[in-house]
């Protein structure tokens, strides 16, 4: 079996979940997200052949909602809650700090591909700000001085 | 047991569960709500049983367990409380579980330094009702969260759970539709809308099919009930929506839900699998004939997909851009068919209005506004947390007695209200009753209830300046005032905040403001300018410190401060020089130390890391 044919068949296990219709375009492309960590090309290809969608429609969904990447993101992914709770109570030295540390930018992934930091919009558990997420786990009341050993002491690296 | 087939069947099943449940059984409830699953709940829950069954008892037998949504009081999770007796558990630890097992649940003595301690008077308040976070609250939508198993239809049923819906299908939806009126319930999503007037004008559109829809996008940063009910109390809002379908007479509807609340998305798709198990949504209703089923739809994380005509775009599965606001979405809404839109918090509450009545419901609040809201009070508040209070408390009831006071007696400086389209209240306006009338007469709005607490190290102008960048980001761009004005504005507040201000520049920011609440297609758009508009109104000498004397008086605008180090408190532990990145402070070990500035990259490790509060920021 080569490379493709594999992956348009993990791309049917996760379209087959779901009806056949276009309620579902986003579902299935934020479950592409989670599976692959980025929205492939093969799998936007395979998803408007199978709706009858045309490609460009799912290209426009892919860069508007902010859940949804095009490109290949880091093996893991570092979340820095900016909303308002976590601005006040210094999400942007916090920012500064992993940006600095890891020599990343915002929205952008680390050359080695083990990082890929983002910003997020308020992850509803303001009474821990400032919040920053690894790989979907909770950091509350992080620090400056202690984001970087606490990202790789989950990481393990 | 399969499926209820009557309202009377529903009663009979309701008495079953008393008859078998054991309230004097002592019970243990582990909070499993986001916030204390991050500080390690599921590690507790572990704990306690390998605790029971050490101790030789059985769950369910001598011990009754559960775990709860969300209690509000997230900070010092994870939260365990002990029943019948009461007792709240704060920061519990795996380590702590065998003495809370043998002293509580054995010995029925309390374990004192695992409850709550008043900051201020030292006092030890072990009961939950009495902590002072709870005692002024008044709790409907939240009614229970916190008590129930969220994943239990049964827990829901026993504490009289659709018990609102069974009334409901034997009136008459008109009847429904007035009782919802006469509540004058508003939509708690952010602007206040009469939640019965939009009923009735989706029922009284001709057509076959409509729709209710759940507005469970929460976007508004700093704010998180919706997250916590959909979490804890996934059932109230089913219900809400079953009765809301029924009045307007649809049988299909949707709960759009933000993709990054998987733990929401879990829990609504088991009590919605269970509901249809027992026949209380799908085909003929508890044997009534009505027919109603609802489906999830899961949200991208675009802020702007909040909005009802965007959100409705996104459902259908496309790019989710509002439209002209000409087109009311009760009477062209989704697939542009009349639907109901409401908020999570507005649907939980339909259900005990329905139960108590109208009046009951009428009777709370203020004149414009009825019943209670839930206040998400964060920033820089000794409590943080959700707080369900009747409308008409003042900002400064909420802050000092229910928030506690001003983290670290600092002084209390503003409130900020209603995210992005809300704006910032001054201290000196702080016994302002809270309502959807009076704040947005401030120059604020209620939004969904963000309430977020600053103090006098929060700079104003970067306010101002993080929620003109928050919705440049979240702009669609679909219309030009909000494309390019936006943008526009921030530039001119960075301008401001790096020093480059101009005297000019504060009108050129009314002028845009102005434009934008004029010219923009939809809300994101028109409310932009409040939070600028508000800082300008209430704090203009901190945009004149910036302009005219290139300071940043609270200290945060980079561009504007300096680090120091105070020779007075610095101890020269040597602590700040080993943690600065730039390796810029110098300094005898046990004298003060000294930071050269030109080198400084004012990242706050110093600060952070000094114990003697000896780093200093002018
Ligand atoms: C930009 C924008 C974002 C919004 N975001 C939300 C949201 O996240 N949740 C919500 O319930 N309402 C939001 N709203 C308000 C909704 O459009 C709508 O008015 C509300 O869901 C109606 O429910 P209600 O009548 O129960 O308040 C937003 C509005 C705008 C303009
Ligand atoms: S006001 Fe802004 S967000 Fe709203 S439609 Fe216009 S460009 Fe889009
Ligand atoms: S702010 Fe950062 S760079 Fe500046 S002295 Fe402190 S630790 Fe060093
Ligand atoms: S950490 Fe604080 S006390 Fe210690 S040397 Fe630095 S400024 Fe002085
Ligand atoms: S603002 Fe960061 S979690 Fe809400
Ligand atoms: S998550 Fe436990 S109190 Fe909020």
């Amino acid at each position: 079996m080569t490379e493709m044919t594999q992956d348009v068949s993990r791309f049917d296990r996760i379209i087959e979940r779901y009806e056949r219709s276009e309620e579902s375009l986003l579902a299935i492309l934020q479950d592409f997200q989670r599976e692959f960590h980025y929205v492939p090309e093969e799998g936007i290809r395979r998803l408007s052949e199978v709706m009858g969608v045309p490609a460009s429609k799912i290209y426009a969904m892919g860069t508007f909602y902010k859940a949804l990447s095009l490109t290949p993101r880091g093996r893991h992914t570092i979340k820095v809650c900016t909303g308002t709770a976590c601005h006040l109570k210094g999400a942007p030295l916090i920012l500064d700090t992993l940006e600095r540390e890891l020599k990343v930018k915002r929205n952008g992934t680390t050359e080695d591909g083990e990082f890929t930091l983002e910003c997020v919009n308020c992850v509803g558990a303001c009474a821990m700000a400032p919040v920053v997420l690894v790989d979907e786990v909770y950091h509350g009341q992080t620090r400056p001085s202690k984001v970087v050993d606490m990202v790789k002491k989950q990481v393990g690296s | 047991m399969g499926a209820i087939n009557s309202i009377e069947e529903l009663e009979a099943y309701r008495r079953e569960l008393a008859a078998a449940a054991k309230p004097d059984l002592p019970t243990v409830l582990v909070c499993f709500g986001t916030g204390c699953q991050a500080h390690g709940s599921r590690r507790v829950a572990e704990a306690f049983m390998e605790a029971i069954k050490e101790q030789g008892l059985q769950v369910d037998v001598n011990i009754g367990f559960k775990t709860t949504g969300c209690h509000g009081y997230c900070e010092n999770g994870p939260l365990v409380v002990l029943r019948p007796q009461d007792i709240l558990y704060l920061k519990v630890r795996p380590e702590d579980v065998p003495e809370i097992v043998e002293e509580s649940i054995k010995g029925g003595r309390i374990v004192e330094r695992l409850v709550y301690r008043d900051k201020v008077t030292d006092e030890v308040v072990p009961h939950y009702s009495e902590i002072p976070f709870y005692k002024h609250q008044h709790r409907i939508a939240l009614r229970h969260i916190g008590t129930i198993d969220p994943t239990s239809i049964d827990d829901y049923i026993l504490v009289g759970g659709y018990a609102g819906l069974a009334k409901a299908l034997t009136m008459k939806p008109e009847d429904i539709i007035s009782e919802v009126e006469r509540s004058g319930l508003r939509g708690r999503g952010g602007a206040g809308f009469p939640t019965g007037t939009k009923w009735r004008s989706c029922a009284a559109v001709e057509s076959d099919v409509r729709y209710v829809m759940c507005n469970g996008d929460e976007g508004d940063p700093g704010a998180f009930m919706d997250r916590s009910i959909m979490e804890g109390d996934p059932h109230a809002v089913i219900e809400g929506m079953i009765i809301g379908a029924y009045a307007v007479g649809s049988h299909q509807g949707y709960i759009y839900v933000r993709d990054e609340y998987p733990l929401a998305v879990r829990n609504l798709t088991l009590a919605l699998e269970a509901a249809r198990e027992k026949g209380l949504l799908g085909e003929n209703i508890l044997g009534t004939g009505f027919s109603f089923d609802i489906k999830i739809s899961r949200g991208g994380g675009a802020f702007v997909c909040g909005e009802s005509s965007a959100l409705m775009r996104s459902v259908e599965g496309n790019v989710g851009e509002p439209r002209a606001k000409y087109i009311r979405s009760v009477e062209r809404g989704l697939y542009n068919k009349p639907t109901v839109l409401n908020n999570v918090e507005t649907w939980a509450n339909v259900p005990e209005i329905i139960l108590k009545g109208a009046e009951w419901y009428a009777s709370m609040g203020t004149e414009g506004s009825k019943g209670t809201k839930v206040f998400s009070l964060v920033g820089k508040v000794n409590n943080t947390g959700l707080v369900e209070v009747p409308m008409g408390i003042s900002i400064r009831e909420l802050v000092e007695n229910i928030g506690g006071g001003v983290l670290g007696g600092k002084k209390f400086k503003a409130v900020q209200t209603g995210g992005p389209s809300g704006g910032c209240i001054p201290e000196r306006l702080a016994d302002l009753p809270i309502d959807f009338d009076s704040l947005t007469k401030a120059g604020s709005m209620m939004g969904s209830g963000g309430i977020i607490v600053m103090d006098e190290d929060t700079c104003m102008v970067d306010v101002a300046k993080y929620f003109t960048g928050f919705l440049v980001e979240e702009s669609c761009g679909k219309c030009t005032p909000c494309r390019d004005g936006l943008p526009r504005m921030l530039d001119l507040l960075t301008e401001i905040t790096e020093g480059r201000g101009r005297e000019e520049h504060v009108a050129m920011l009314e002028e845009l403001c102005d434009l934008l609440t004029w010219g923009a297609l939809c809300g994101l758009g028109t409310s932009a300018a409040n939070p600028v508009l508000s800082t300008i109104k209430y704090f203009r000498e901190e945009y004149e410190a910036h302009i005219r004397d290139k300071k940043c008086p609270a200290g945060v605008c980079k561009a504007l401060i300096t680090y120091s180090i105070d020779p007075e408190a610095c101890t020269g532990c040597r602590l700040c020089a080993k943690n600065c990145p730039q390796n810029c402070i110098t300094g005898k070990r046990k004298e003060a130390h000294v930071i050269d500035t030109s080198k400084c990259i004012k990242c706050g490790v110093c600060k952070d890391v000094c114990k003697f509060d000896a780093v200093r920021i002018s």
